[in-house]
């Protein structure tokens, strides 16, 4: 238990430094695009002052799914395709846990999407990271269902055959989907901004992470890098507000209002330019866990109410000397 | 036929002839004449006592067989009677009416002892029309000369066919020497109920409790309790259908019988297993239970739905059974140890989540309500086909606590007992009911609630300087559990390969070092066993092992062996992993061991089959790789409990051959 003294004290002392949530130094290739969303994310620990011990990093398999071994809290490094229902189990176990999802293309969008459309549908409180990079690292370059039609890889060697799937549209789709956005790992200052306003969101915030993978696709986004032009900015003060910086190099913006959601559907719908930004923002969709009373104080005393009344339904009681038995209802 | 025949000696071909006459008149197309025949003054009816007895209802689906015989079964209960019912399950929800698969209903076992099992064939079939009466018969389930109370409306239908099927089907059964009752039930109801087939299930319940003479106002109160939800228009209808039945039969029929009964002198609660397992989820004080809907696993998660959230428990209806499991899983993590209720198949698709709660030492429970496999199987069917499943599944080398609960009783207490180990070994155990239990209702004396059952309060204190979160004790294998919240325990719990730290780690020394901890524990908690009973003398001639819901047959056949002088005893297993210490010893006591089970062996007879290729049943194959020593097995597949009297025969026919074999 911690005492009220140590509550106390900790006020004084929280002031946390970014190293406090640094684990180890990530062993992620030179230029991945995972370095700079566990820049964010810990910058946005530090910022929010999380308690390391009362927040949960849940993943599945995958290069993205070496997340939560950098993070100094409590991680859940699962199985392949599951950090969705292993993060909602923890959620309504203990609904005072911040919980995060780190999850890749492979494991939410292939194997996991059973999950993906069901988490979305449950709406628990919690922020989930699609690291998008659209490609298979840890198995070595296996197409993903993310990527893009004729790519080359190992196991389409004569290129992809099918279009890719949508991940925003597939989302937006969704009944219960409360927050929906996109960014791309190169524009540090709004994956930092909607990565926090997803945090603050209640309810799942699902944020698809455009992601480079310098080892199998190195030149995947160049032609977008090279040209601000093909990033569509989101630009709302509901959403994200675009800084007088920024909006001098990336001049393609379009004001979108996130509770407007058949907006958010067709913005979802365009893939070239990238829109980056919140795409759907509903506060009130009702969160399960809220739903199923998660956190319950539950008492001895209450589960042996609760059994003795329901065993009072099926007993049969012995017969009183001289009076018949009494009825079990 | 005279009034105080005792049932088991009556004269067959008697009844047959007075029978034969009215079958063959076709055309009567008022009430049968059979029932005139045998009727008589209640006044001359003499009372015959009996130790025992095996009633089934059939009819077609949602006739109400089923709540007649659950009725009828815990009114025998609360007259102090042994009793097991049995559900007569069809496998679609509504199968065609008046067709041989179709058969609904119970079987209710009742005698003057405890009832441990549904026991043989039946005495006495009440059946609302002749196809499902005809699907039990072909299934075997009729004694010879079992009494038969067909309706009888059939046999004036409009329907010429039926009237034609109907008739045959009569003059089939009287020709093998059933003695086939006609009742007009439905016709008798009519002036009582306007709509009379839904109706007659209760008239049938009173005419049960005038031929077995079971308290008329424990049946009304019975009444009074399963239609408790309902309208009290609707209790007193069904209360007059209830003494309706009853004054027909006291006023129709020419025998009466009698079990009696010793009234308990503890109060008794009167449930199925898989209530049990719900009740013993609940009093085991886990909070969170992830399921996803299966046969015949789901009535647990149905009943405890209805209950769970008073006590502050959750039941999450996950997508699928693989996230059903990492549900829970994800649930256990952080707080108290979760449950995930399957079946077969979804027990298959859990298996690597599994691994991953063996891998993290996160505590689990999941219970296997076995039914017949592989792939879809035999859905509402028994078998006890997955214990290899349960103890080697999931890949890689993962440990895991297997029990199997034998009785209803035990359904309640295995998952307490599960819950208590899982958290205190931090594994997962896996607990083994099955179709059988699941549907099956036996009085056991109602549990005293203990706190002791319960979890403690979540651990949220302050991990001490240095402590790891895989700190293995070297002996025992056993570390502290870091739960979210703890203030410096923070770390990473991977599937992965990992060292004390939880990091991850490749290196040959760790990896072999952590499969040695977590094997280890199995080994604890197996020191902490007590070596089960022997049923019987501790040493004879043959030794019966058994496991799961066939213990109360099992013994039932030994009884009856041992009181005929054979030297046989039963050992019951139901911790089956680890196994405890001492069973070998046991087992040396004896000539010859084998098992029953109910999943497969090669028949020894088979062309092919000989000791170099025969694929023994689960139980032995375990059991003779552990000790050492030469043991046989008999089982059967049929998706139907073993009766005691197969198993009376398996023995006998085993102590005649080792007889002739020198030891």
């Amino acid at each position: 238990m911690i005492h009220a003294t140590e509550c106390l004290l900790r006020l004084y002392e929280e002031n946390p430094e970014l190293e406090q949530y640094q684990a180890s130094i990530p062993r992620w290739c030179t230029g991945c695009g995972d370095n700079a969303i566990l820049a964010a994310v810990q910058r946005l620990c530090r910022d929010e002052k999380l308690r390391p011990e009362k927040t949960v990093f849940v993943s599945g398999i995958g290069c993205s799914s070496r997340f939560p071994h950098y993070m100094k809290t409590y991680g859940f490094h699962g199985i392949h395709g599951r950090a969705l229902p292993i993060a909602e189990g923890v959620k309504m176990a203990r609904p005072d846990l911040h919980v995060f999802v780190a999850t890749g293309d492979g494991d939410c969008c292939s194997i996991g999407a059973a999950h993906w459309i069901h988490g979305i549908r449950y709406n628990m409180n919690m922020t989930v990271l699609l690291h998008d990079n659209q490609i298979y690292g840890l198995t070595k370059m296996q197409a993903s269902p993310t990527s893009p039609k004729g790519l080359r890889s190992n196991t389409t060697p004569r290129g992809a055959y099918l279009e890719p799937l949508n991940p925003l549209s597939v989302t937006l789709g969704v009944q219960n989907a409360s927050f929906v956005a996109q960014v791309v790992d190169w524009i540090p200052e709004v994956l930092y901004d909607v990565i926090k306003a997803a945090f603050h969101h209640r309810g799942l915030s699902f944020v698809r992470i455009i992601q480079r993978c310098p080892e199998w696709l190195p030149n995947l986004f160049e032609p977008w890098l090279n040209d601000p032009q093909r990033i569509l900015l989101l630009n709302h003060e509901r959403g994200i507000r675009v800084s007088a910086n920024l909006g001098k190099v990336y001049k393609n913006q379009q004001a979108h209002d996130p509770l407007d959601i058949d907006g958010a559907r067709k913005i979802a719908s365009v893939a070239d330019p990238i829109p980056v930004g919140i795409l759907y923002r509903n506060p009130d969709v009702p969160c399960y866990e809220d739903l199923r009373h998660a956190g319950q104080l539950r008492t001895p005393e209450l589960v042996r109410s609760g059994l003795e009344a329901e065993l009072d339904r099926f007993t049969v009681w012995p017969q009183e000397e001289g009076k018949r038995a009494r009825p079990a209802a | 036929m005279t009034a105080n025949a005792d049932i088991q000696k009556l004269d067959y071909k008697e009844a047959r002839r007075q029978n034969g006459n009215s079958m063959n008149d076709t055309s009567t197309l008022q009430f049968p004449n059979l029932a005139q025949a045998v009727r008589a003054q209640p006044a001359e009816k003499a009372v015959t006592t009996l130790a025992e007895h095996v009633v089934e209802i059939v009819s077609d689906s949602g006739e109400g067989a089923q709540r007649c015989g659950q009725s009828f079964g815990a009114i025998a209960a609360r007259m102090g009677n042994g009793v097991w019912t049995v559900e007569i399950i069809p496998a679609e929800i509504q199968p065609p009416a008046r067709s041989i698969a179709g058969a609904s209903g119970n079987r209710i076992r009742f005698g003057s002892q405890p009832v441990t099992n549904g026991g043989d064939e039946a005495d006495l079939v009440v059946a609302f029309n002749e196809q499902v009466l005809l699907g039990r018969v072909r299934a075997g389930e009729l004694k010879p000369g079992c009494t038969i109370l067909l309706e009888s409306m059939w046999r004036s239908d409009r329907d010429a066919r039926i009237v034609e099927s109907y008739v045959r089907t009569c003059e089939q059964l009287v020709a093998e020497g059933y003695r086939l009752i006609e009742v007009p039930m439905e016709r008798e109801c009519r002036p009582l109920v306007s709509d009379a087939r839904r109706g007659k299930n209760m008239f049938v319940l009173g005419m049960l409790c005038s031929i077995y003479s079971l308290d008329l106002q424990l049946a009304r109160e019975q009444i009074a309790l399963a239609f408790r939800k309902k309208d009290e228009k609707i209790v007193r209808a069904n209360v007059k259908l209830l003494e309706a039945g009853h004054q027909w039969a006291d006023a129709n029929l020419d025998f009466k019988f009698r079990i009696p009964a010793v009234r308990a002198t503890v109060p008794q609660v009167v449930i199925n297993g898989n209530t049990a397992l719900a009740l013993g989820i609940l009093a085991s004080g886990m909070e969170v239970c992830a399921m996803y809907p299966i046969t015949p696993a789901t009535s647990v998660s149905h009943y405890l739905s209805e209950v769970y959230e008073k006590v502050g428990g959750i039941v999450h209806q996950a997508e699928d059974e693989i996230a059903a499991c990492s549900f829970a899983i994800g649930a256990s993590y952080a707080g108290k140890c979760a449950v995930t209720i399957t079946s077969g198949p979804g027990y298959s698709l859990k298996q690597e989540a599994i691994g991953l709660a063996v891998m993290g030492e996160i505590p689990l429970v999941v219970v296997n309500v076995q039914r017949g496999g592989p792939s879809t199987g035999l859905p509402t069917k028994a078998e006890q086909g997955d214990l290899l499943a349960a103890m080697f599944g999931s890949h890689g080398d993962a440990p895991k606590v297997v029990m199997a609960a034998s009785t209803i009783e035990d359904c309640f207490y295995s998952v307490i007992t599960a819950r208590k180990i899982a958290e205190t070994f931090n594994m997962v155990v896996v607990v083994l009911s099955d179709a059988n239990l699941a549907t099956s209702q036996q009085p056991f004396p109602r549990p005293q609630f203990s706190e002791a059952w319960l979890a403690p309060p979540l651990d949220q204190s302050a991990i001490p300087d240095g402590m790891k979160p895989y700190d293995w004790d070297a002996t025992t294998g056993l570390a502290r559990r870091f739960i979210p919240g703890q203030p410096n325990g923070m770390h990473t719990l991977t599937g992965l390969a990992h060292d004390q730290a939880s990091h991850v780690a490749y290196d040959p020394e760790v990896n072999e070092e952590s499969i040695r901890f977590r094997s280890l524990k199995l080994a604890a908690l197996q020191k902490t066993l007590k070596t089960p009973p022997v049923f019987g003398d501790p040493e004879g001639d043959l030794l019966v092992v058994g496991w799961g819901s066939t213990q109360g047959a099992i013994e039932e056949a030994v009884t009856r062996l041992r009181a005929e002088g054979c030297r046989v005893s039963a050992l019951h297993l139901r911790m089956l992993n680890p196994l405890p210490g001492g069973i070998k010893e046991i087992m040396r006591r004896f000539r010859n061991v084998m098992t029953i089970e109910g999943n497969w062996c090669d028949r020894p007879q088979d062309a092919i089959i000989d000791e170099t290729n025969r694929r023994h049943s689960a139980l032995a194959m375990l059991l003779r790789a552990r000790y050492l020593i030469d043991i046989d097995c008999w089982s059967e597949v049929r998706g139907q409990p073993i009766k005691p009297s197969t198993i009376y025969r398996v023995i006998r026919a085993k102590l005649q051959t080792s007889e002739r074999q020198p030891t």
